[in-house]
């Protein structure tokens, strides 16, 4: 009944967000070239471009990508920004470290480095050597501040429980993170592991924390797109997929490399697809939280956008669409809310699930069946 | 896609936080936590049933006290009721005895008045043929002082004896 519900929701969310990602990726795609020459110009001919009109793919992926600067807001067609520091990895320099304000906003080039602007901001050595790029970029600062909120809030709400006792009610913030860690423990730990729950519900609720927490902190408006980057996402499901593979049983790697009870030549057609299937459980989980935190975003941007975009057909037309566009984003911000929570919770209970197949022991037939061929 | 590229550094910095707040994580928040909601949520169960057995032992106590009060009860009427009739027998037996007692007093005073009685009569009786016999010789010796009379009596009393 409620995972009905759930995926009722999951699919409202994608019917929503999936249509503006497609049309933003082709309209995207069509002035890629142009885009990207323009950037790279962009110091000379950036009044003259700006006075041509409200650019919204430009304004999206500006905020969804990933930045050597915080963008706070513009003053009279100058950013106004945090420049973070750069960590690059030369293969015959080795480390540079510098602040990313020595390349003025992506203008000048500093070190023999540059920043080419395309739908992501990347940095390029011109030598063409293959860097690569460690800086504190817009997502790690904004991880790490998420990161230390975390801590904080997990640390002190253990400190009370064990300045309080065990058999004190919770009070305060424990109080409403309580509930949360007792339903990850009984709604997704306890059903899905079986008995040996305890040895993973560490790494489930660190999991549902950190997503969610980031996902929240992405909401906030400057906020980053940390939980939309496929990068994060991957490690996410990386961490997933190989406590899943250290911690998978014998019944587990028996029961995908050699099925018990299938004809030899129907194996060799199994065996590869159930090799293929368990490489796509994490794939699955990295695309699931990217694509929902990244559409989420692309949309209340878009919506927020459509006000500059009938603003700049005519004044009338954009104040006239800014309490439209407000009550549609103040709805997407809701959803977006709910879809923070719903995709930590996703996240984390498929790790559940795929954990839960992985340490899934021999059933009891199958364990006789084992032993009355063994003699 | 360019946006489906994942970069390396991001990567990285993603996996050294999380698996540091793991780490930290684990050891100074997940465990306290979970094992004091394990303790507590025990203890919550644990004193549960106690309070469950409590009540019912003081119910099974309330049942025998019950019991107990019932029998007790019933043990009172029953003594009250032999009382009763202990009380009732006795009385009756009492009542006979004074009753068998008292007959026997009558029985014997009626006797020693009869025996009083024939032994006044007897008495009177006896008095009374004296007096008789007294009279009678009296009366014999006067009316026999003649030869005559004396033979006038004797034919009497030979034709009385005869006429028998």
């Amino acid at each position: 009944m409620r995972s009905g519900r759930l995926f009722s929701l999951l699919a409202l969310t994608f019917a929503l967000s999936s249509a503006p990602v497609f049309t933003f990726a082709q309209h995207e795609e069509n002035h890629e070239n142009a885009h990207a020459t323009e950037a790279t110009a962009a110091h000379e001919g950036n009044h003259e471009e700006k006075k041509e009109g409200f650019n919204a793919s430009e304004v999206i992926f500006g905020h969804i990508g990933d930045s050597h600067y915080w963008h706070l807001f513009d003053v009279n067609e100058h950013p106004v920004s945090l420049s973070l520091p750069v960590i690059i990895y030369h293969p015959t320099k080795g480390v540079e470290m510098f602040s990313a304000s020595k390349f003025h906003h992506g203008h000048e080039s500093y070190n023999g480095y540059h920043i080419e602007k395309g739908m992501k901001e990347k940095i390029v050595s011109e030598d063409g050597a293959a860097i690569i790029d460690f800086s504190i970029t817009k997502n790690v600062l904004s991880m790490i501040i998420s990161v230390v909120l975390l801590l904080w809030i997990m640390l002190s709400v253990a400190k009370k429980y064990k300045k309080n006792g065990t058999m004190v009610a919770p009070t305060g913030f424990q109080n409403a993170l309580e509930p949360v860690v007792t339903f990850i423990r009984d709604e997704v730990g306890k059903p899905n592991l079986g008995n040996k729950y305890m040895r993973f519900m560490p790494l489930l609720l660190t999991v549902f924390f950190f997503i969610w927490i980031n996902n929240l902190l992405g909401l906030l408006p400057g906020g980053a797109n940390f939980t939309g980057n496929i990068a994060v996402t991957a490690c996410l499901a990386v961490v997933s997929f190989i406590v899943m593979i250290f911690s998978a049983n014998k019944h587990f790697w028996g029961h995908l490399f050699n099925p018990p009870g299938v004809p030899l030549g129907i194996k060799f057609l199994l065996v590869p697809i159930e090799v293929i299937s368990l490489f796509i459980k994490p794939i699955a989980l990295m695309i699931r939280l990217f694509a929902n935190i990244l559409a989420g975003h692309i949309v209340i941007l878009s919506v927020i956008s459509m006000i500059f975009i009938f603003g700049a057909l005519s004044k009338v037309a954009g104040w006239g669409f800014v309490p439209v566009s407000l009550a549609f984003s103040i709805f997407m911000f809701f959803l977006e809310l709910l879809v923070a929570a719903i995709q930590a919770f996703i996240f984390t209970n498929l790790t559940a699930v795929f954990l839960g197949q992985a340490i899934e022991e021999a059933h009891h037939d199958d364990h006789a069946h084992a032993e009355a061929g063994h003699h | 896609m360019d946006l489906l590229t994942p970069e390396l550094g991001l990567f990285v910095w993603t996996l050294i936080a999380f698996l540091a707040v793991f780490f930290i994580l684990r050891k100074f928040a997940w465990k306290p936590i979970l094992s004091s909601l394990h303790e507590r949520e025990t203890g919550i169960a644990e004193s549960i049933a106690a309070a469950d057995r409590v009540k019912k032992e003081m119910g099974q106590m309330q049942a025998e006290n019950e019991k107990l009060m019932m029998e007790a009860r019933a043990q009172s009427a029953q003594m009250l009721k032999e009382a009763k009739e202990m009380k009732e027998s006795i009385i009756n037996k009492a009542k006979e005895e004074t009753k068998a007692v008292a007959d026997k007093m009558i029985a014997d005073a009626q006797q020693q008045i009869q025996q009083q009685k024939m032994a006044a009569l007897t008495e009177v009786k006896n008095e009374i043929g004296k007096l008789a016999v007294e009279v009678a010789e009296k009366v014999i010796r006067k009316e026999l002082a003649t030869a005559d009379s004396q033979n006038g009596y004797a034919q009497m009393l030979a034709e009385d004896i005869k006429m028998n």
